[in-house]
């Protein structure tokens, strides 16, 4: 199979492949050049943050700034460890639950015929174009309502109601999904369930693995606005915002704490990354 | 009313999978967004309860507010030029990385996607663009003598929306990004093999025959992602050019509801706003969604 595929390609001409790569390069250089600059403020000392003319790369790279975060960050009367601990259980209740209450939605919607299947489709649709901010007073409302102000659940439960996900996996499913592949676990006496996570799954391995980095994402970057008010049940980036609030005298601490906040969804999205490329030689396969 | 029990019977497993979803769904999305229609006709503040209003906020977008008309118009040709430009940037970008081998695959996908994963990593360009002789760009310019005094990038309006345009799509290569790279590799290969049998000849026809009739869920999801981030752009442009820019030169609507909703507690008047951009965000999605019906 592998010997098919890498023989598949049809003919390519030179001059497109050129064209592609130079084209690809201008592309990499675009997206690549502002996050290497932002990573090199990091390591500057506070005085080369501001010379004339502006030099890219570091003359002194230092780690003084990841040093003054690290003392800031001790002097904080809630642990930092209890801040990272909020934001990983923040990320994964809220991503786990989901990742499993998407899917199973999204397969009946993709594989099963059921009375209302539309309407669930046009209005998982149409809240993705409803503006967000103007439902987090609803939103608050609701909340307060069911007593989860101040709780991780104000966090977590509402992100398991997002729709990108199900919209997504719905696709996959009924994409890479044969319908021929469920009759036969059907025939041979698999449960709905079994199917489910059994057999669907493992071949949109590929799209869950890509909406666990989407909730991270999302998750991640939550400050806990107006949900949370205790101090100790704050999410990370909260705890980092208020260190860089200080102003330029602290503009080497902010460099290093995007420089922090951006290592971590970029950690998981290489982890998930690396699955997902190993997952996608064998799918096609499997999906027969 | 038999018939409804006879259906929620035989389809119970349906139901039943899709049943937890749905409760927080509702409750958390349909919910408040009912919520927030009722409000567009009522004055609330957040502290009185609402008072019905019927149609005046309505009218008031279109007959009082002439920064709201400004912002309709900045929205529409932000949205014009980001939406189809990030859409095949997304596009484009996957179809090629797809080509490559896996490990150069890794890569790229990585530096491409980047941007977009790491928060506020955007806030660079204001450093970049920064007005004064610190600014890199300014900085670059008057050390090589090409401008004699600072630009004023992020606050004179002949400059600010390219600026802001350049970030947004320099961040646009997100959710449907890595969807069109997932769809890609999970087209099976037999497509293209059978596709050469039957006389498919370069990258092109194969694009055209095989790539994109094989993408349409994933393009049509794409379109969808494209069309919302586009027109309810506002947090990003907020960050480079303030919360007052020059002119309203980058004032975009959903900028506006944040003023009307959180800055001056008007949350009726907002949720007006919303709808109409709802309304907007559905009929273009519709003639989009046509558009993707003719591919291949």
């Amino acid at each position: 199979m592998r010997l098919r595929i890498s023989n598949r390609r049809i003919a390519r001409s030179t001059a497109g492949d050129v064209a592609i790569l130079i084209f690809l390069g201008l592309g990499a250089v675009y997206m690549a050049l502002p996050m290497f600059y932002a990573i090199c403020q990091a390591f500057k000392p506070l005085n080369e943050l501001f010379i004339f003319p502006p030099q890219f790369l570091p003359r002194h790279p230092t780690l003084s700034n990841f040093s003054d975060l690290f003392l800031l960050m001790a002097q904080s009367w809630v642990p930092v460890s209890r801040y990272l601990f909020n934001s990983l259980f923040i990320v994964a209740a809220g991503s786990a639950g989901n990742v499993i209450l998407g899917s199973l939605c999204a397969y009946a919607l993709a594989k099963h015929d059921f009375k209302g299947r539309n309407l669930i489709n046009n209005l998982i649709l149409f809240s993705l174009m409803f503006a967000g901010s103007v439902l987090v007073i609803p939103r608050y409302l609701i909340i307060s309502f069911l007593g989860w102000i101040n709780t991780y659940a104000a966090l977590v439960v509402p992100a398991w109601g997002t729709t990108l996900g199900v919209f997504l996996m719905r696709n996959f499913i009924t994409h890479m999904v044969h319908d021929s592949l469920l009759e036969a676990a059907r025939i041979d006496g698999a449960s709905e369930w079994y199917i489910h996570w059994r057999i669907v799954m493992p071949i949109v391995k590929p799209a869950w693995l890509t909406l666990i980095i989407l909730n991270f994402q999302q998750l991640w970057g939550d400050q806990g606005g107006m949900f949370i008010y205790s101090e100790e049940l704050k999410p990370l980036p909260y705890a980092l915002g208020q260190i860089i609030g200080g102003g330029v005298g602290r503009a080497g601490v902010a460099a290093a704490v995007s420089v922090i906040l951006m290592a971590v969804p970029i950690t998981v999205f290489v982890i998930n990354q690396t699955k997902i490329v190993q997952t996608m030689g064998t799918s096609g396969i499997t999906g027969e | 009313m038999k018939a409804f029990w006879l259906e929620l019977k035989e389809k119970r497993v349906s139901y039943l999978f899709v049943a937890p979803f749905l409760l927080v769904f509702a409750l958390f999305v349909v919910v408040p967004i009912a919520i927030a229609i009722g409000l567009s006709f009522t004055y609330f503040n957040m502290i009185e309860p609402p008072r019905w209003v019927g149609w005046s906020n309505y009218l008031a977008l279109f007959l009082e507010d002439d920064v709201f008309l400004i912002a309709v118009k900045n929205t529409l040709l932000f949205a014009a030029i980001t939406g189809p430009l990030s859409y095949a940037l997304c596009f484009v970008f996957a179809w090629l990385i797809n080509e490559l081998k896996p490990r150069i695959r890794a890569v790229l996908t990585l530096l491409f996607y980047a941007p977009s994963i790491s928060a506020n990593a955007f806030m660079i360009w204001t450093v970049l663009f920064s007005g004064d002789a610190y600014g890199y760009i300014n900085g670059i310019l008057l050390y090589w003598g090409i401008i004699d005094k600072p630009v004023q990038w992020l606050v004179d309006p002949r400059w600010m929306m390219p600026i802001v345009i350049v970030v947004v799509l320099w961040m646009s290569l997100g959710v449907s990004f890595l969807t069109f790279i997932a769809g890609l590799q999970g087209i099976d290969p037999i497509y293209y093999e059978a596709g050469a049998i039957d006389g498919v000849r370069n990258r092109w026809q194969e694009l055209w025959y095989i790539t994109l009739p094989m993408m349409k869920h994933h393009l049509m999801f794409g379109a969808i992602i494209s069309i919302t981030n586009s027109f309810a752009a506002a947090d990003q442009l907020q960050a480079l050019t303030g919360t007052a820019p020059t002119d309203w030169a980058t004032w975009t609507i959903v900028q506006h509801i944040n003023d009307y909703g959180y800055v001056r507690y008007e949350m009726g008047y907002a949720s007006a706003m919303a709808v109409l951009l709802f309304i907007t965000m559905v009929l273009v999605q519709r003639l989009v969604q046509r558009l993707l019906r003719r591919i291949g």
